[in-house]
C-alpha cells in the first residue's frame, strides 16, 4: 500500500512510521504545521508542533529512509479545531480538542488529501487495534493491548469508513518502554523525548487565561443549586462541569463539604455549584452518533465519557429518532458529565459507536 | 507516470558545486597557515587568499581593497544595512532611516527592520510588475533621513530585475548611499556599472562555490560600522580567520560563471522560453508572475496555478522528479505565502506557487521532465485544492 505517515516529531508516531515501512509499505513522512505563530524550540512536554519537532520528525524519516514533508494545516486547524474550541467553551460546553482533530484534521483533513494524492491509507501513532470484526468483515476499532495508554476513546469519533484507510503500527505495543526501546534500537533519534500532554495551541498550559484572553472577560455571579448568589467569576468559560479547585469562593459550603461546579450557563452568566451527589447521574443523553455497528435499543454496552476515564456498563435505552437523542443508562452513577465531552460505547475492547454528550436530563 | 531521471530545477536555492571551484577549494585548503600570521606559511597562505581576491577584484572591475568576505549573502546584506545605516546615524544623528525594496529578500527586510526603534525602516512599494515604485522611492527619500536605499538588483522569487541606475540616482540626490543584493544576478544579468552602487552582496553557493562563503563588494569611502569584533580582519568590520580556501573557490566560479555568462544565459532563457510555452499549454489558466516584456534575469520561471494546493503540487513533482520551490526555501519547510507577490499585490489565495529556477547544469531533458510530470500533478492538486477550497 502506499502510505502517509503523519509524524508529530514524537516517538509514537516516528516508531509507526518505521513500522509501516518495514512492513513493505510504500510510506511517505508528512508533519502537520497546526500552528500559526511556532515556537522554535520545546520546552518541556508542552505544545506538539514548535519547529524543533519538524526537524526531529525529519531525522527521524531519514532514518527510516522515507521522503519527508511539511505541509500546512493550519488554517483548518485554526477553523476546525482552535475555533471550535472557543465556541464550545463560550457556549458552557467543554470540548475534547484533541478528538476535534482527529475527526477534522488527522483523519479528515490529512486523509483526504492523501488520497487525492493517491495514497491507500493514513499511518499514525495511536495506540489501538485495527480488526475486521465489523458487519461483513468491515474494519473495527478495538482498545490496544497497552490498556494504559489506549487510545480508541479519542479515535472512535473518526467512524468505520476512516478506521478503514488508517494503519495504527503501535496497536499490539506491549507498553510505551517498549515503543521507545524500539525507537532507540532503530536510531530515530527520538526515543528519550518526553511525551505530549495538555493542549497543544495552548503553549503555556494556561487554559484559562487562553480562553480569557480569547474571549474576553465576562463577569457573572456563582450560585448554588437554589439561586443563591456565592460569588463573582470573570467569565463562564474558565469553568466546566465537574470542576472543584479555582472556583474561588471564600466561605465554605455550610455543610463543610466540597464543591463542584454542577452548571455553566452563559446566557445568564451563571456557574452553579454544588455538592458532588448533585453531580451525579447515571443517564447519559447525546447527540451525533456515529456507528460502527448496527445498534438496537436494550443493547448491553460498556460507556466511557473521558479519554483516561473507565468504561461503566450499561445499556442503550433509546437510539436517536428526529429530535430523540441517544440514551444510555449506567450501572453505577458517574460524576462531571459535562455536554460537549464524548462518549463512547464498547463492547468488551471493541468500539460501537462515538457520540457527543448533551445537558444531563 | 513517474520518470527515470530527475530535475533540478532549484538554482535559485543552491547550485551545483562547479569543478573549477572544487578544485580550487582543495587546492587551497592543503595549504597550511593562517593568512595573518608573519611566517612562512602564513605568508603562502595569504598569497593563495589574495590571489583570490585579485582574482574576483579583477572580474567584478573594483579593487581588492573593495572586497569584504562574509559567510554567505545574508551576512554581506546584514553587514551593508546594518552597518551602513549605524555609521551614517553616528556621523549624523538625523540619519535615522533606511529605505528598502518591499521585495527583496528577508537577509535585507529583516535586518532594515531589526533597526527600529532608533532606525526606522521604510519600504519601498513595487509596481504590478515588480519595479520599485519611483514616486513612493522619491517620497521616502524627501526628508534627508534615509542613509541607505537598498534593492535587489534580481528579485530571488520572480527574477524581476530592478533599474539600479534610476533609484541610485534618485538616493545619492538625497545622500543616500546604495546597496544591492546581487546574490540571484550573477551570470544571468548585468551587475551594475561600476560606480552605480556603493554596496553589493554576493553568494558563492548561488554560482558554483561551496555554501559557506560570499562578499560584500564595499566602497571603502562608506563608513562600515563592525559587525562582528575581535582581531580586526578586513578593515575591522568583519573580524575573523580569513578563509583562504573558499576565497579561492569562490573566485573560481565567478570567473568561469562571468567568462561563460552571455552564452549561458542565452542558453538557459531558451529553455525558460520553452518552459513556459510548455506550461500555458498544459495549463491556459497559469499566470507567469512576471511576463516576457518585464526585464528580467531570465533563468527564473515563476508561476501561479488557480485552484492547485501548494503543498500538493510541490509533492506531486517531487514524487514525479522534479525539485522545484513554491518560493524561497524556508527555515521551517513550511511553503507560506509569498511576501514577494504580496508587495506586486499579485493576490495568489487559492494558487499553487511554483519557481522554477534553472543553472549551469540545467538541460533540455530537465525541461522535458517538468512538462511530463506537470499535467497529472496539476490535475492532483487542484483535486487537492478542490477539498479545501
Amino acid at each position: 500500500m502506499k502510505v502517509l505517515a503523519a509524524m508529530s516529531g514524537g516517538v509514537d508516531s516516528a516508531v509507526a512510521a518505521a513500522r509501516a515501512a518495514e512492513a513493505g509499505h510504500e510510506v511517505v513522512g508528512v508533519h502537520m504545521a497546526l500552528s500559526k505563530d511556532r515556537s522554535q524550540t520545546r520546552v518541556g512536554s508542552r505544545g506538539c508542533c514548535t519547529v524543533e519537532d519538524a526537524s526531529d520528525a525529519r531525522v527521524a524519516a531519514e532514518r527510516i529512509g522515507i521522503p519527508y514533508y511539511v505541509w500546512d494545516l493550519s488554517d483548518d486547524f485554526h477553523d476546525l479545531v482552535v475555533e471550535d474550541f472557543l465556541s464550545e467553551y463560550a457556549a458552557g460546553r467543554t470540548p475534547n480538542p484533541c478528538v476535534r482533530c482527529n475527526e477534522r484534521i488527522k483523519f479528515a483533513s490529512l486523509l483526504e488529501r492523501a488520497k487525492a494524492l493517491g495514497f491507500d491509507a493514513v499511518c499514525t501513532g495511536h495506540y489501538a487495534s485495527i480488526r475486521a470484526e465489523g458487519p461483513g468483515g468491515a474494519p473495527s476499532l478495538h482498545r490496544s493491548r497497552n490498556s494504559a495508554k489506549d487510545q480508541s476513546y479519542v479515535l472512535a469519533v473518526m467512524g468505520p469508513e476512516a478506521i478503514g484507510s488508517s494503519l495504527f503500527p503501535l496497536g499490539d505495543m506491549a507498553d510505551k518502554q517498549a515503543v521507545r526501546e524500539e525507537a532507540r534500537s532503530r536510531r530515530l533519534g527520538v526515543s528519550t523525548k518526553p511525551d505530549s500532554y495538555d493542549i497543544c495551541f495552548i503553549a503555556d498550559g494556561d487554559t484559562r487565561g487562553f480562553l480569557e484572553r480569547s474571549l474576553g472577560e465576562a463577569p457573572g455571579e456563582i450560585v448554588d443549586a437554589d439561586g443563591a448568589v456565592l460569588g463573582t467569576h470573570r467569565g463562564t468559560h474558565g469553568y466546566t462541569i465537574g470542576q472543584r479547585k479555582g472556583l474561588g469562593l471564600h466561605q465554605p459550603a455550610a455543610d463543610g463539604r466540597p464543591r463542584y461546579v454542577l452548571d455553566v450557563r452563559p446566557e445568564s452568566r451563571q456557574v452553579v455549584v454544588g455538592a458532588a451527589e448533585l453531580l451525579s447521574t447515571s443517564r447519559l443523553l447525546a447527540r451525533d452518533l456515529v456507528v460502527f455497528e448496527p445498534l438496537s435499543a436494550g443493547r448491553r454496552v460498556t460507556a466511557q465519557i473521558r479519554a483516561h476515564g473507565e468504561a461503566i456498563p450499561g445499556r442503550i435505552e433509546q437510539l436517536p429518532a428526529g429530535e430523540e437523542l441517544l440514551e444510555v443508562s449506567l450501572e453505577q452513577s458517574v460524576r462531571g458529565v459535562a455536554p460537549g465531552q464524548t462518549l463512547v460505547l464498547y463492547d468488551g475492547d471493541r468500539v460501537l459507536a462515538a457520540a457527543t454528550l448533551e445537558r444531563r436530563a | 507516470m513517474v520518470s527515470a531521471g530527475r530535475a533540478y530545477l532549484d538554482h535559485a536555492a543552491t547550485t551545483a558545486l562547479r569543478p573549477a571551484a572544487r578544485e580550487a577549494f582543495l587546492a587551497a585548503s592543503d595549504v597550511l597557515g593562517n593568512p595573518t600570521s608573519v611566517h612562512g606559511s602564513g605568508r603562502r597562505a595569504r598569497a593563495v587568499l589574495d590571489e583570490a581576491l585579485e582574482s574576483i577584484a579583477a572580474d567584478l572591475g573594483v579593487r581588492r581593497s573593495w572586497l569584504i568576505l562574509t559567510s554567505g549573502g545574508t551576512e554581506a546584506d546584514n553587514l551593508a544595512v546594518r552597518g551602513a545605516a549605524l555609521a551614517a546615524q553616528a556621523a549624523d544623528p538625523a540619519r535615522s532611516a533606511v529605505a528598502v525594496c518591499a521585495s527583496d529578500h528577508a537577509a535585507v527586510l529583516e535586518t532594515a527592520r531589526s533597526l527600529a526603534p532608533r532606525i526606522a525602516a521604510r519600504e519601498l512599494p513595487v509596481t504590478g510588475r515588480g519595479a520599485v515604485d519611483p514616486d513612493a522611492l522619491d517620497r521616502a527619500l524627501a526628508d534627508g533621513a534615509v542613509s541607505v536605499v537598498s534593492a535587489a538588483l534580481v528579485n530571488n522569487e520572480t527574477g524581476i530585475l530592478q533599474d539600479l541606475a534610476s533609484i541610485s540616482a534618485a538616493a545619492r540626490a538625497h545622500g543616500a548611499v546604495v546597496h544591492t543584493d546581487a546574490v540571484q544576478a550573477v551570470g544571468h544579468a548585468a551587475l551594475p556599472a561600476p560606480g552605480t552602487v556603493d554596496l553589493m552582496s554576493l553568494s558563492g553557493h548561488k554560482i558554483g562555490a561551496p555554501v559557506g562563503v560570499g562578499v560584500l563588494v564595499a566602497d571603502p569611502a562608506v563608513p562600515l560600522t563592525a559587525q562582528s569584533t575581535g582581531g580586526g580582519q578586513q578593515r575591522g568590520v568583519r573580524s575573523g580567520t580569513l578563509d583562504a580556501a573558499h576565497a579561492a573557490s569562490l573566485a573560481a566560479a565567478l570567473h568561469e560563471v562571468l567568462a561563460e555568462a552571455e552564452a549561458e544565459s542565452a542558453r538557459l532563457r531558451d529553455l525558460a522560453a520553452r518552459l513556459r510555452e510548455g506550461i500555458a499549454r498544459i495549463d491556459p489558466s497559469v499566470r507567469f508572475t512576471a511576463p516576457e516584456d518585464v526585464p528580467q534575469a531570465g533563468h527564473i520561471v515563476h508561476a501561479t496555478f488557480p485552484g492547485a494546493d501548494q503543498d500538493a503540487l510541490l509533492f506531486l513533482l517531487d514524487e514525479r522528479g522534479v525539485d522545484s520551490s513554491g518560493g524561497s526555501a524556508c527555515s521551517a519547510g513550511v511553503q507560506r505565502g509569498s511576501h514577494v507577490l504580496e508587495a506586486m499585490g499579485v493576490d495568489a489565495r487559492g494558487h499553487a506557487m511554483l519557481r522554477l529556477s534553472l543553472g549551469w547544469t540545467s538541460t533540455a531533458e530537465d525541461v522535458d521532465i517538468v512538462l511530463a510530470a506537470l499535467p497529472e500533478a496539476l490535475q492532483r492538486a487542484r483535486a487537492v485544492g478542490s477539498l479545501f477550497g
